[in-house]
């Protein structure tokens, strides 16, 4: 008889980056799941149960017990089935390189992103030359950091900050499109390559939206769809 | 030996978090003032990105961002745990060092860059407050410390909580975290400063007032 108890459930949204991030760390490391999606618009009562305090996806659902925000998530799968591959490196100092990029995305680039898409004229160029100025950084951490290229590029597999990257970036084009900006280019190499080959990644392309959703979705969040 | 150097600024809550979890793990290290405003090209050098402190130095390696300095050596010195052993309470343990990250900025805002217009500071203070709600009923609940019956990284992330916001509350007048509103917080508060390892390392109660004083200023 199945433990129900040890299933894995995880609540997300399709378009949810952090979402994203979880269930690429649940694929890579191969351990069955049951997804929900939910309504972010109307919140299910076992999503307020789990994460009553901050009421937000993704939420992993463990032994019948919660965690919650993206990065926690992936340190607790990592631990828990500490089987490779491995999300985060084992030498401490490389782990506090990739804690230190990965807190660099969410608390400078990831709270920047949004906003740009819904300014207009000065302010926007601004909001565009802010982000870009955070990719330069980015690059020049990565080349001091992690000078020979990535594991990934040498045949081994992904990590947390693939992961993080490659949901953030794999669509960068729709985000191009709709914001008319070109913020991650040829200008950062090392990023552009890195991204442009995790978006080749088979399990980046079957587990993240397709451009054309994304252009959607980013259209409506610019100009939402008034109420009938 | 072990080369470890330690940039900081003596005033500075996130050093000091450094400072207490290598005390605590008897770890000894060189400690190196940093002036203020960006002068120190030494501070340059090993932190480029936020060009701040704290900021560990081992071995020639820079470490920047108090928080994960704290993982780093919790990572390479793993005696005297600061972290639960169970993956679980180690999450919950990484929840709550994110919630009170999260907060902080609303907390000491609410002293050092406060609202001119009254009804802006009634919610931003009512907002401060429901956060510290969560703190109380959810974070300590009826544990003695975040940590349990001892003091783990959780206490130590929250540790700007004790005599710093102590210093702002004595120069506003503003009591946020009061005893008959939030006990278990108010009791975190004053058994976390008890803590040996603590008591022996914060920074000038009066002197910091002073620098808080000014810094306040600076803003208005």
């Amino acid at each position: 008889m199945e433990d129900k108890l040890s299933e894995v459930v995880l609540f997300g949204s399709w378009y949810s980056p952090y979402t994203s991030r979880v269930k690429l760390a649940l694929k890579l490391k191969g351990i069955p799941f049951k997804y929900v999606e939910e309504n972010l618009s109307n919140k299910s009562e076992l999503l307020l149960k789990y994460n009553p305090i901050h009421k937000k996806v993704p939420v992993l659902l463990h032994n019948g017990m919660p965690i919650c925000e993206s990065l926690i998530i992936l340190e607790y799968i990592d631990e828990v089935w500490n089987h490779a591959p491995k999300l985060l490196p084992e030498d401490p100092y490389q782990r506090s390189r990739v804690r230190f990029w990965a807190n660099y995305t969410d608390q400078k680039i990831m709270p920047a992103s949004y906003p740009l898409l819904l300014l207009k004229g000065e302010k926007k160029q601004k909001a565009i030359e802010d982000m870009e100025e955070m990719q330069r950084v980015l690059e020049e951490g990565i080349k001091q950091d992690f000078p020979e290229q990535f594991s990934f590029f040498n045949g081994k597999t992904i990590g947390l900050l693939d992961i993080f990257m490659g949901v953030n970036c794999y669509n960068y084009k729709a985000f191009h499109e709709v914001t008319n900006s070109e913020i991650i280019g040829p200008k950062n190499p090392k990023i552009f390559m890195w991204v442009n080959a995790l978006k080749e990644h088979p399990l980046m392309k079957d587990t993240l939206p397709p451009h054309d959703k994304v252009v959607a979705m980013l259209k409506t969040m610019i100009a939402p769809t008034p109420d009938v | 030996m072990e080369d470890i150097k330690v940039l900081g600024f003596w005033s500075s809550p996130y050093v000091h978090r450094v400072i207490w979890a290598l005390k605590l793990k008897g770890i000894s290290y060189e400690y190196i003032e940093v002036e203020r405003h960006g002068k120190s090209q030494l501070l340059r050098q090993s932190n480029p990105v936020y060009n701040k402190v704290p900021v560990l130095i081992h071995g020639g390696k820079s470490i920047a961002e108090s928080m994960v300095i704290l993982q780093y050596i919790e990572d390479t010195w793993p005696h005297n745990p600061l972290l639960p052993n169970d993956p679980y309470d180690r999450a919950l343990a990484r929840f709550w060092i994110k919630f009170g990250e999260d907060s902080i900025a609303s907390i000491t805002d609410l002293f050092m860059r406060p609202s001119k217009d009254e009804k802006e500071r009634a919610i931003e203070i009512e907002k401060a407050q429901e956060t510290l709600q969560v703190m109380e009923e959810k974070g300590i609940g009826e544990k003695k410390f975040f940590g349990g019956n001892n003091i783990g990284m959780v206490d130590l992330a929250y540790g700007l909580l004790c005599h710093w916001l102590e210093g702002l509350e004595e120069i506003t007048g503003l009591k946020l975290i009061d005893p008959s509103r939030f006990p278990r917080l108010h009791a975190w508060t004053q058994n976390f400063k008890q803590v040996p390892v603590i008591k022996e390392n914060l920074p000038d109660y009066e002197k910091l007032v002073v620098h808080l004083q000014w810094r306040r200023q600076q803003y208005m």
